[in-house]
């Protein structure tokens, strides 16, 4: 029988009802999934076109949502929670929410790339089941009380007739414990945001009790009845591949089951977490030597010199150097950024029962079903016959340990036919995770002779290697890599196609200029000849999405060389944006920041620092995060200690507008949290490699903000648009933060600093080349 | 080797090898969830527990250490229908994300604050300076320490 036999059955038995029909042929209109749309960008799984899937009233009236859309700490549970409500007119108590559970949840594909607040909150998806329920309890009620529907009002889970309220029916009489057998109603009405009397409020998280009391159960705290406890022991360097195993290495140590070897994967099985941690460092094992890496000192000059790369124009208006030959004045830059990693505070962690016909794994992979697929060829198992239960883990930022690990508890599971749990070594992960992509930018513009610019000119080099696993490519990740699945393939090309449509997912393109493709212009600014070409380049190392992905790396180079163009023309860094943005929501984060911050009109550097001690500065960045995602402007205050090459960030204000609000406190936690982790990835992040392997292995070697560092105090603006669609919002601070620290650091001691992070070495350095 | 430890309130006696880290007897053999392994370095926090008054980094304290000490985790403090004042304070500013790492940042600042209930601000920034939180929570943890420490 079917694992997912088993569970409805279950289901249905205990709570209430519930279908999930995949009918995946014709609901990509239904569903909203524009091509182009935020939604669209593959990050999303088909949903489902019938009601059921998503929402099930019990007798009782609870309204059970269904989603497939996780938490990862970022509030989104709660906030789904206060969608239901709102969209059913049902208590926040009385709603039940199903998160991501291949037996149970709706394929939503992956929870990432700040796309869950679109996805869920706009007019496709949960939202749009919230309206369809509640259209159609409306709809039963008028039969019943023999009213038409426009004469009812619903509050409280109960419709009543507007004139008489006597007359009334609540939810769980008209439907409980039954299916509504109806689609998605795409012309379901959701509530004006103005409406809103759940959603939109500060609603606070309902898992936080339970992690400030050590009562949540967290992936690393899944206990499965008869559970061992796997380790596994990765290749010493980059390219190892494995020799011999000597098992007689660790005979007699104490509650050992198994060594498993399977190609380049090696691990070790035991009774207990800390007998597995034995076993694993005495087991002798024989490795090839590494292929060597690149020298990390010159590694930017090795990614701008590769012979083999995948180029691709965002746009290109063709007479960039024909502009910049004719221009006033040229200016020039080249940005220079490092891996760095998700380096999650809990390192992956899953659990896993394999079965010789099926598969159970508990996981905090931020894709269910996409794991489903790639554990299924891990295991040699249909994706049917595999349940995949997202159960949380230390925040993961991107695509951390949480998919690999899985694949290494469904290896160490499938060899000793038991449930075993896996969590990684710190080094373990941190040596060979899926790292945030390096970059090298090279910057131009031509200037006008009224110190406006005529053209601006990018190029950048970025290397890649694997990345999300998606629904076929378990080598994406080490494990998968490890017993002999290829990451996907790099396709080479050169030259680049002219480009299509505009789109600016990776902030390759700047806010400052229009976007034009075939005569339509997407951009956010006005400068109209533009170029922006990027080459991806082979990785020696895994790479994958890092909150804010090449968004931030370029939001880095763009937001420093328009401060450092604004310093040529001797303008004010706020007026000389302002001075090229055509977005007024773009305009109008700018100006809030500005405002919050007391902002002082002037050019940089400031005028009367001193060139010794300690001088204070400040700067400013902005985004429109993905192109079409979400705005945002910080206005950073620095302290630059010119002795020693410290920066100290003093404050922070943002300003932010991702549309109707859904929850004013979570949306503030996400702001605060990623300016303070981009204030740790500008000062101190970098992944670091000798000649063999990467050396940033623990919390000495990768250096981070601990929470007694140095914290700025950060103060937050809020811009609620009432109208327009919901965007995303965890990924809009950390975008901003490089830059907008780089400026105030300029603008305290007329030193730029050009590559990440800004360490004391740097700043020092940066100071003594100035004028 | 046979071990008896008192672990909130309660003795438990574990048959384990002696070298085994204090934290995996805690999540392992005594299924408690507040406690967590972050790097099993004894760098970021996450498996702290008070023992002899102190914030002990379990993970890198031999069981056999602390055999017959009073070792308080986070579920010791209290629970969901009547959280301790610290972790009051922290529900109510809401400071967290993920909440892997509010154990350590709990223990580490409770610890201090029961030594030195009037610590300064730089005290309570030197206690958190090896405590991490990936999530960058860290305003609004610092924010309900105060509140804690203030509200005593």
């Amino acid at each position: 029988m079917k694992i997912e036999d088993f569970s409805r059955r279950d289901f249905l038995k205990s709570s209430g009802a519930l279908i999930v029909s995949f009918s995946v042929a014709g609901i990509t209109d239904p569903l909203g999934l524009a091509p182009g749309s935020a939604s669209a960008q593959g990050l999303n799984g088909p949903g489902s076109a019938g009601l059921d899937s998503w929402i099930a009233i019990g007798a009782d009236g609870r309204v059970t949502a269904y989603t497939g859309k996780c938490e990862l700490g970022h509030g989104l549970y709660t906030a789904q929670m206060q969608l239901i409500a709102e969209e059913l007119s049902v208590p926040f108590n009385r709603v039940t929410l199903v998160q991501c559970d291949t037996s149970r949840t709706p394929d939503q594909g992956t929870t990432s790339g700040a796309q869950s607040h679109p996805t869920n909150f706009n007019k496709s998806n949960l939202a749009l089941a919230g309206a369809t329920a509640r259209e159609a309890l409306v709809q039963l009620a008028a039969a019943r009380l023999g009213a038409p529907a426009d004469q009812l009002a619903v509050k409280d889970g109960v419709v009543s007739v507007k004139s008489d309220p006597s007359k009334s029916v609540a939810y769980g009489d008209l439907i409980g414990g039954r299916t509504f057998n109806i689609p998605l109603n795409t012309n379901a009405r959701r509530k004006d945001s103005r409406e809103w009397l759940v959603l939109g409020k500060p609603v606070p998280r309902v898992d936080i009790p339970a992690m400030a009391t050590g009562q949540f159960e967290y992936v690393q705290n899944v206990r499965v009845p008869g559970m061992l406890h796997g380790r596994v022991v990765r290749p010493p360097a980059v390219g190892a591949t494995l020799m011999s195993v000597d098992e007689s290495s660790v005979k007699g140590v104490p509650g050992l089951v198994k060594v498993v070897v399977r190609q380049n994967f090696v691990g070790v099985v035991a009774e207990k977490p800390w007998q597995a941690m034995q076993a694993a460092g005495k087991l002798k094992v024989s490795w090839t030597p590494g292929s060597g890496l690149p020298s990390q000192e010159s590694f930017h000059e090795y990614l701008r010199n590769h012979q083999q790369t995948r180029d691709t124009l965002a746009v290109n208006s063709k007479d960039v150097e024909e502009k910049l030959a004719g221009a006033a004045m040229v200016v020039k830059a080249t940005y220079r950024y490092p891996y760095q990693m998700h380096a999650s505070v809990g390192s992956a962690c899953a659990v896993a029962d394999v079965q010789p016909d099926k598969a159970t794994i508990w996981s905090a992979t931020q894709a269910v079903y996409p794991l489903r697929s790639t554990a299924a060829m891990v295991l040699g198992l249909e994706p049917q016959n595999v349940r995949v239960i997202f159960k949380m883990g230390a925040g993961c930022y991107g695509v951390n340990g949480a998919d690999t690990v899985s694949y290494d508890a469904a290896l160490l599971s499938h060899a000793v036919g038991k449930p075993v749990r896996v969590q990684l070594a710190r080094k373990d992960e941190m040596a060979w995770e899926n790292y945030g992509l390096a970059y090298v930018i090279d910057q131009r513009v031509g200037l006008n002779a009224d110190g406006s610019i005529l053209t601006w000119d990018h190029e950048s080099w970025s290397p890649n290697l694997g990345g999300r696993p998606g629904a076929n490519s378990p080598g994406n990740v080490v494990t998968g890599f490890l017993i002999g699945f290829q990451p996907a393939a790099f396709a080479a090309r050169t030259p680049a196609p002219e480009p299509v449509n505009f789109g600016n997912g990776n902030n390759a393109v700047p806010s400052y200029v229009t976007g034009t493709v075939g005569g339509r212009s997407g951009g956010t600014g006005t400068v109209t000849s533009q170029r922006v070409l990027t080459h991806d380049v082979p990785s020696p190392f895994f790479t994958g999405p890092l909150r804010s992905p090449s968004r931030l790396q370029n939001t880095f180079a763009h937001e420093s060389f328009m401060d450092e163009i604004a310093a040529h023309v001797k303008a004010d860094p706020v007026a000389y944006r302002l001075r090229h943005l055509s977005d007024r929501r773009l305009m109008a984060v700018v100006q809030a920041a500005a405002k919050a911050a007391s902002w002082e009109a002037r050019p940089s550097p400031r005028a009367g620092n001193r060139r010794t001690g300690v001088a204070a500065g400040s700067g400013i960045a902005s985004v429109l995060y993905e192109g079409d995602n979400g705005y945002c402007a910080m206005v950073a205050d620095v302290d630059v200690d010119q002795g020693t090459g410290r920066v100290v960030v003093k404050r922070l204000f943002i300003a932010n507008d991702c549309g109707p609000i859904s929850n004013p406190d979570g949306l503030r936690n996400q702001l605060e949290g990623g300016a303070l982790h981009g204030v740790s990835r500008a000062l101190s992040e970098e992944v670091t490699w000798d000649d063999q392997k990467v050396t940033a292995i623990d919390w000495r070697t990768y250096r981070p903000l601990f929470v007694g560092g140095d914290v700025p105090a950060i103060e937050t603006v809020l811009i609620n648009q009432t109208e327009g669609p919901a965007m995303g919002a965890g990924e809009t601070a950390v975008t901003v933060v490089s830059a907008a620290l780089g400026n105030a650091i300029f603008n305290a001691t007329g030193a730029r600093i050009r590559q990440i992070p800004f360490t004391p070495e740097r700043v020092k350095a940066a100071l003594g080349l100035r004028q | 080797m046979s071990i008896t430890l008192k672990v909130n309130g309660r003795s438990h006696t574990v048959d384990v090898d002696p070298a085994t880290p204090l934290l995996y007897v805690l999540s392992d053999d005594l299924a408690l969830n507040g406690p967590k392994f972050g790097c099993g370095l004894g760098q970021c926090g996450c498996c702290t527990v008070i023992a002899r008054g102190q914030a002990l980094r379990s993970c890198v304290t031999p069981v056999s250490s602390v055999a017959g000490a009073d070792i308080t985790t986070l579920e010791g403090l209290g629970t969901v229908e009547k959280p301790h004042p610290i972790q009051q304070a922290f529900i109510d500013e809401q400071a967290m994300q993920c909440g892997f790492c509010v154990n350590g940042v709990i223990m580490t600042a409770k610890a201090l604050l029961d030594r030195t209930p009037k610590a300064s601000e730089p005290e309570i920034r030197q206690a958190m300076s090896d405590v991490l939180c990936r999530c960058h929570a860290h305003t609004r943890m610092l924010r309900a320490i105060k509140r804690y420490a203030d509200g005593r």
